[in-house]
């Protein structure tokens, strides 16, 4: 198994009644909530982090893209990743990734990607996402575009990194006289390309297509849902003719390690419940913009919304669907095992910081992980390997 | 009452449907956003004078959605197709809100086939510093609430629940509204720069207590169509055929009855 820190880096000061009064911590959330000074802090502490896990001995390093928002401060992820890219050495360095169609024009990912790929020597993994549906009120990108300009700016983007230039594009929402490369990737063909997804048909069946075999990515869901969806992968995969492994699955979940059960659990609550309760907050109709979803997904989901329920996200709710793993290492080693054998993802990417999470008990996570969860799994992994050796 | 018919008809490709009721000169009219699914009583009361046709817009109720549908643009286009298809001649063309903004792309492409313009608190152009409201925020609740004026009536339309097919197709219209209107929102910079072309007998109604697009907007629409009068009905919201309904026929009959 793979292991990868990821970092939303939120807006850890933020005043948590604001979420509440404004219905929302993303687009209405008012920026006079944003204190610069402290901004200056948290960006080079989260840097520092992320610095921790190639020192930890993670496989990669992980950021993304969100915009008018508190709950992850990396409207232009390129930045972190240029800054990371120079001051790390052996991990992968992932943007998870950008968000397709919210721009106007893909060639400037091509680029970013090109130059991280190059500088970092072919330490970079590349991330396609359709974004939020908030983010399409921030962007004032058609919605009812967004499954169009993802599919099309992708075609763009991996022709841009592996055509000969300069060619033609001729699109519907991009069109170009002269695509012409510099850099090109470093990576032949191209950067391995990952699909982060809450989970969606299309998007599996499309990550899953044998010209593609993207590596598919689910983010912060129930157990339930990540066994179905990365079952989903698979027969997709098979029905195309191919047989998908773990390395083709990852799970990304945020988690927080501690020298008990119960100490893990003190002291995680009042910032798990904030991510769940606060940073994530906002109305159905912020969400799901019209069109975000396919027509019949959309009408399912608003034929459910009568019986939907507002949902429980203390703790214990969120430690009892998966959605978030806490416990002694012992525990969360256990339940990690547990569901790969059960499920089969190669991949796992944890977030060990989140919403308000001081620097301290970041640092003490990201070191009882590394060492206790991490590389006990490493030698779990190596075991069968040396015994067949022997 | 007059019972209406309710029939498909393809135009430009598209399975289209309309609801028809009366007889008389034709009065076409153009639904808005949440689209046109039953006969409404001011569309009866209408049909006593008039040939009522109600359209069902591309991408809305039980229309198709055609591969073509990407503008208001678009939809103008079809409807001078409809109206050649359909054999219409000096129509009375109705418009509100999505559909005021259609009728007025209608008109300033073509309207040979248009008598009169009658647009009904229309989308589609700008008043910087006024901005419509953002419908795709609202709540079906709040969007019910903040459509009437009256608090009344809106609580009635809450009380009424809506089936599973109506759910689909409320979903269905606003996913339609938002590839249409989302960016820029509710507005089109091209109608902007040639409503000055419609030379029209035009009406324009609004409701003074409109929530969604403030009525100062109909100064705005007054001022770049010349041959334009406007009529602002008090105590009424975005809706007034249907909020102000008698008013609201009494000022189409006597303004389609004009030389």
């Amino acid at each position: 198994m793979q292991f990868f820190l990821f970092h939303l880096m939120p807006y850890a000061d933020l005043d948590l009644s604001a979420p509440d009064k404004y219905d929302s911590a993303w687009v209405t959330l008012p920026n006079t909530y944003y204190d610069p000074k402290k901004g200056h802090q948290l960006y080079n502490r989260y840097l520092d982090e992320l610095e921790m896990g190639d020192t930890l001995g993670f496989d990669g390093l992980c950021v993304n893209e969100h915009h008018s928002n508190a709950y992850g401060m990396m409207p232009q992820p390129g930045v972190l990743a240029g800054s990371l890219a120079r001051r790390t050495k052996n991990v992968k360095i992932a943007v998870l990734g950008r968000a397709l169609p919210l721009i106007n024009n893909p060639i400037t990912v091509a680029e970013e990607f090109a130059i991280l790929d190059n500088i970092t020597g072919g330490r970079f993994i590349a991330g396609f996402v359709r974004g939020i549906g908030a983010e399409y009120f921030s962007w004032n990108v058609n919605p009812a575009f967004s499954h169009e300009r993802f599919h099309e700016a992708h075609d763009l983007i991996v022709q841009a990194w592996t055509r000969p230039g300069p060619f033609a594009f001729e699109g519907k929402h991009y069109n170009f006289n002269y695509v012409n490369l510099w850099p090109r990737p470093y990576q032949t063909p191209h950067p391995p390309i990952w699909i982060p997804s809450q989970g969606s048909t299309e998007t599996i069946e499309w990550a899953a297509h044998s010209d593609r075999r993207y590596t598919y990515l689910q983010t912060f869901s129930p157990v339930t849902a990540l066994a179905k969806y990365m079952a989903q992968y698979r027969e997709s995969a098979e029905k195309q003719g191919w047989q998908a492994s773990p390395e083709n699955l990852g799970w990304a979940v945020p988690c927080y390690v501690a020298e008990t059960d119960e100490i893990a659990m003190r002291e995680a609550r009042p910032h798990a419940e904030a991510f769940y309760q606060k940073f994530l907050r906002m109305p159905t109709e912020m969400l799901l913009p019209p069109g975000y979803l396919s027509l019949k997904s959309m009408q399912g989901v608003m034929r459910a919304k009568a019986q939907m329920q507002s949902g429980d996200k203390s703790l214990e709710a969120v430690m009892k669907s998966g959605m978030f793993l806490c416990g002694s290492a012992k525990t969360v080693r256990e339940q990690i095992v547990r569901y790969q054998q059960e499920i089969g993802f190669g991949k796992i990417l944890t977030m060990l910081q989140f919403a308000t999470l001081p620097h301290d008990l970041a640092v003490k996570n990201m070191e009882i992980f590394a060492r206790d969860v991490m590389g006990e799994i490493r030698k779990m992994d190596a075991a069968p390997a040396l015994a067949a050796v022997k | 009452m007059s019972e209406p018919r309710t029939y498909f008809e393809t135009v430009e490709g598209c399975k289209t449907c309309i609801m028809r009721g009366g007889a008389g000169a034709p009065l076409l009219f153009m639904h808005g956003a949440n689209g046109a699914g039953r006969w409404l009583p001011f569309m009866a009361e209408l049909a006593k004078n008039f040939d009522v046709i109600v359209p069902e817009h591309p991408g809305y109720g039980r229309s198709d959605t055609p591969a073509w549908l990407d503008t208001v643009g678009d939809l103008a286009n079809f409807y001078l197709s409809f109206m050649k298809q359909l054999g219409l001649e000096k129509v009375t063309l109705v418009g509100t809100s999505m559909g005021g903004w259609i009728a007025s792309e209608i008109a300033v492409r073509d309207p040979s086939r248009i008598g009169k313009l009658v647009l009904v608190a229309p989308a589609g152009l700008r008043v910087k510093g006024v901005p419509v409201s953002d419908i795709f925020l609202w709540t079906a609740e709040q969007t019910t609430r903040n459509l009437f004026h009256s608090t009344e009536l809106a609580e009635r339309m809450l009380a009424m629940p809506l089936s599973d097919a109506e759910v689909d197709i409320a979903v269905k219209n606003r996913v339609t509204t938002a590839r249409l209107a989302w960016s820029p929102r509710l507005y089109s910079a091209d109608l902007e720069k040639w409503i000055h072309r419609i030379d029209l007998p035009t009406l324009i109604l609004w409701g003074k207590q409109d929530a969604l697009i403030p009525s100062v907007y109909a100064d705005k629409f007054h001022e770049l169509i010349k041959n334009s009068s406007v009529r602002v009905f008090d105590n009424c919201g975005h809706l007034p055929h249907a909020e102000k309904s008698p008013e609201f026929v009494a000022a189409v009959r006597q303004f389609a009855g004009e030389a």
